[in-house]
Parts: structure tokens; sequence; C-alpha cells
């Protein structure tokens, strides 16, 4: 080594300290910069994978349709996807989310078809444990919500009382994804009530 | 001094010798946390395999403009920064990792392998050695948590980088997917280890 360490002054410690703050914020900005469209880009991406994945064949844009609705029970506005085809509303998709997962946020997003029944579900956000509550994203779970509509099916866990099937060992997680969907469809029930008022 | 030979040693330690899992067992946080597949370990692996790199050139770098009293905050804003700078380009460019492993990415920041890299060899070595030897434990820890995920994939999951191998309905061994299969695998895998590199050594 060559050069000789700095000794630890005052005025050594504290130039030295601002200059690599400094130079780490500077850097941050920066990268924070260039990451900053490729983000949103991939936030959308996924939004459009999902709406795909729960709306019945569209040929709107709902990403820019989208209505957002505040309710009290849930922390984020309520997202409002509508889909039309050949400019007649065929369904929406609208997201629900549920705090009461079993590592907290379970965030669906819900596909009805114009009667209220479910088309599809996608999960946009979980937490759950690896295994266990992850599978909520599987096949064999989801195919019990479609075609099924939530005026007459109960979404509730079986042990609660309702018909929905819980993932074995994950009645928390099941119990999340009920109510998020619940959630959804609240909302959606609600909107389709104003569209036809407003409609007459 | 800076001779092949003992950047070859100096490489291979932090994969054998000195392995930063299944010798000194460092980092336990993302190491029992994140492995619940091969590929969130190996994810994870790189991940801190380009912060300890990357702090390690750094720290190396300005070790002698650093005063003595105030090197662990100055090394640790050097770490977040990188930790930040991976993170970012993980929700950008791969997001289906960011959302696996979730808290576990800021959390490097204070996996005290990277500290520990910095404070105990970047901050004395030249830069060429500091490299190899962030290269050497990197390795290391990217070897171990892929292997302790893939144990616990196979185990927990029937399953190997997502490839099945028994069908959905089946029943696996689901402990090894929880946190307690974490702990039973690691010590598992650190005795076979260590005893192949026993008997090497």
């Amino acid at each position: 080594m060559t050069l000789k360490k700095k000794e630890s002054t005052l005025v050594n410690m504290v130039v030295a300290l601002f200059v690599i703050t400094m130079a780490a914020g500077l850097s941050l900005g920066f990268v924070n910069d260039l990451t900053l469209e490729p983000k949103a880009r991939a936030r959308l991406a996924k939004k459009v994978k999902a709406l795909n994945a729960v709306l019945p064949q569209y040929d709107n844009n709902p990403v820019s349709e989208v209505l957002r609705f505040k309710i009290e029970e849930a922390k984020d506005s309520i997202e409002f996807y509508p889909a039309l085809k050949d400019s007649v509303i065929v369904g929406a998709a609208v997201t629900g989310a549920s705090e009461k997962g079993y590592s907290g946020l379970v965030k669906l997003m819900v596909g009805f078809e114009l009667d209220g029944s479910i088309k599809n579900i996608a999960v946009l956000e979980q937490k759950e444990t690896p295994g266990l509550g992850t599978k909520m994203k599987g096949e064999k779970f989801l195919r019990q919500f479609r075609g099924k509509n939530p005026a007459t099916f109960d979404l509730k866990v079986k042990k609660d009382g309702g018909e929905v099937d819980a993932l074995a060992g994950a009645t928390i997680s099941t119990r999340a994804f009920s109510e998020a969907t619940q959630q959804a469809y609240d909302v959606y029930k609600e909107v389709n009530k104003m569209e036809i008022k407003s409609d007459n | 001094m800076a001779n092949t030979l003992d950047h070859k040693q100096n490489f291979l330690k932090g994969i054998i010798k000195e392995n930063p899992v299944f010798v000194m067992l460092l980092g336990m946080c993302p190491t029992l946390g994140v492995t619940s597949s091969a590929f969130n370990g190996l994810g994870m692996g790189v991940a801190t395999l380009f912060v300890l790199l990357m702090s390690n050139i750094v720290v190396s770098l300005i070790k002698s403009q650093i005063p003595n009293k105030v090197r662990i905050p100055a090394f640790i804003v050097i770490i977040a920064s990188f930790v930040t700078v991976v993170e970012m380009v993980l929700e950008a460019f791969i997001p289906f990792l960011y959302e696996q492993l979730g808290i576990f990415i800021p959390l490097i920041v204070v996996n005290c392998l990277i500290l520990g890299r910095a404070e105990a060899f970047a901050s004395k070595n030249s830069l060429m050695a500091s490299i190899v030897d962030a290269l050497g434990m990197g390795v290391g820890f990217v070897i171990a948590l892929t292997a302790l995920g893939a144990v616990r994939e196979i185990l927990g999951n029937g399953s190997l980088f997502e490839f099945r191998f028994v069908s959905e309905d089946a029943n696996t061994l689901i402990l090894f997917i929880l946190p307690p299969g974490a702990f039973i695998a690691l010590a598992y895998l650190a005795i076979i280890f260590n005893r192949l590199t026993h008997k090497v050594a």
C-alpha cells in the first residue's frame, strides 16, 4: 500500500462521509431515472397479462378506460376495467384486495361476465407460504370459481359455512382470497347498478 | 505477491475452505429465508454476488481515503447503494424474481457476509485480490443457496427449477418448504459438505 490512511480528524471524517453519500445519492438518482420507464412498462405488462387472463374477448383498451373507486374497506382504490367488444360492454375486470392473508396483502384481479358470474381470477400480489398458500395461483383451486355467480355462490370457506373449498393447510390464505373476490364482486355490482341507471 | 497461484487459492478458499454458508455460517437470513426453491436461491445468490463484488471493488479503491473511525458507516452507504441499484434493476427487468425475493432484496444490506468481506478483506487488500475474494465468496454463496434451494424444492414440492416430476396433487414433504425445513436441510447439507471437504483436505 502506497497511500497512507487518512487520519480520523473531524474535518476528514465529515468530508469523507459527505463525498460518499453525495456520490451514492447522485448515482442512485441516475439509476432511478434509467429504470423508471422499464419499471412502468413491466407493471403495465403484468396488468395486461392479468386482464387477458380474466376478461372475455375484448377489442378496446381497458387500461386507458379504467375507473377508480374509493371504498371504505380497502386501502387502495379499486380499479374497474371495462371490456368492450364492437363498442358493447361484454364484461369487466375488478381488483380486490384483502389484508387478512397469512403474510398480509392478497390482491386479485377478478373478471366478470355481464351477468355477474366470474370468468376467471388472476392473483396480482401475494406473499403466502410457498407450497401451501401459493397454490391459490394453481388451476385446481381457481377452477371452482369459474362460471360461479357470487350472488348465488357463497364466497366463504366451507369451514365458515360457505361454498369455497379451502386449500389444504392454507385456510387463512383461502379466506383472504375469498374476501378479496367478494370485495371485487361488491364493487362490480355497484358499478353495474349505476350504469343501468344512467342508461335509462 | 499477486501471482496467479495466490489468486487461485484466494478464489477457492471462498468456495471450499471458508464457504460462507456451510463453513462460516454467515448470511443466514437470506440463506434460510428465500431458499424455498432452487430458482430463488440462485437469484438471491447472484444478487448478493453482484453487491459483494461491487462493494469490494469500491471499498478497495477508496480504502486509503476513508478515516478509520467512520469506515463502517462509509461501507454501509456503499453497500446500501448497490443493493438499491439491484432492487431497481430487478423490478424493471426481472419483475418475476423481484416479487419472489420481496423484502429479502433490501435485506442484502445487512448480510454480514458483505460487510464482513469489506471490513476484513477489501479494506486491507489490493483491488485485484479484493475482486478475486468477492468472486470466490460470492460463487461459494451462490452454490450453497442454489443447493439448499434445490434440496428443499425437490423434497417439499417435487420439482426442480419449476420442472415437476410428480403430479400437482401429490403429497410432498411440505415441511421442507416451510421455515423449519430450511434449518433441517441446511444442517444436513453442512454436515455432508464438511465431511466431503474434510476428506479432501
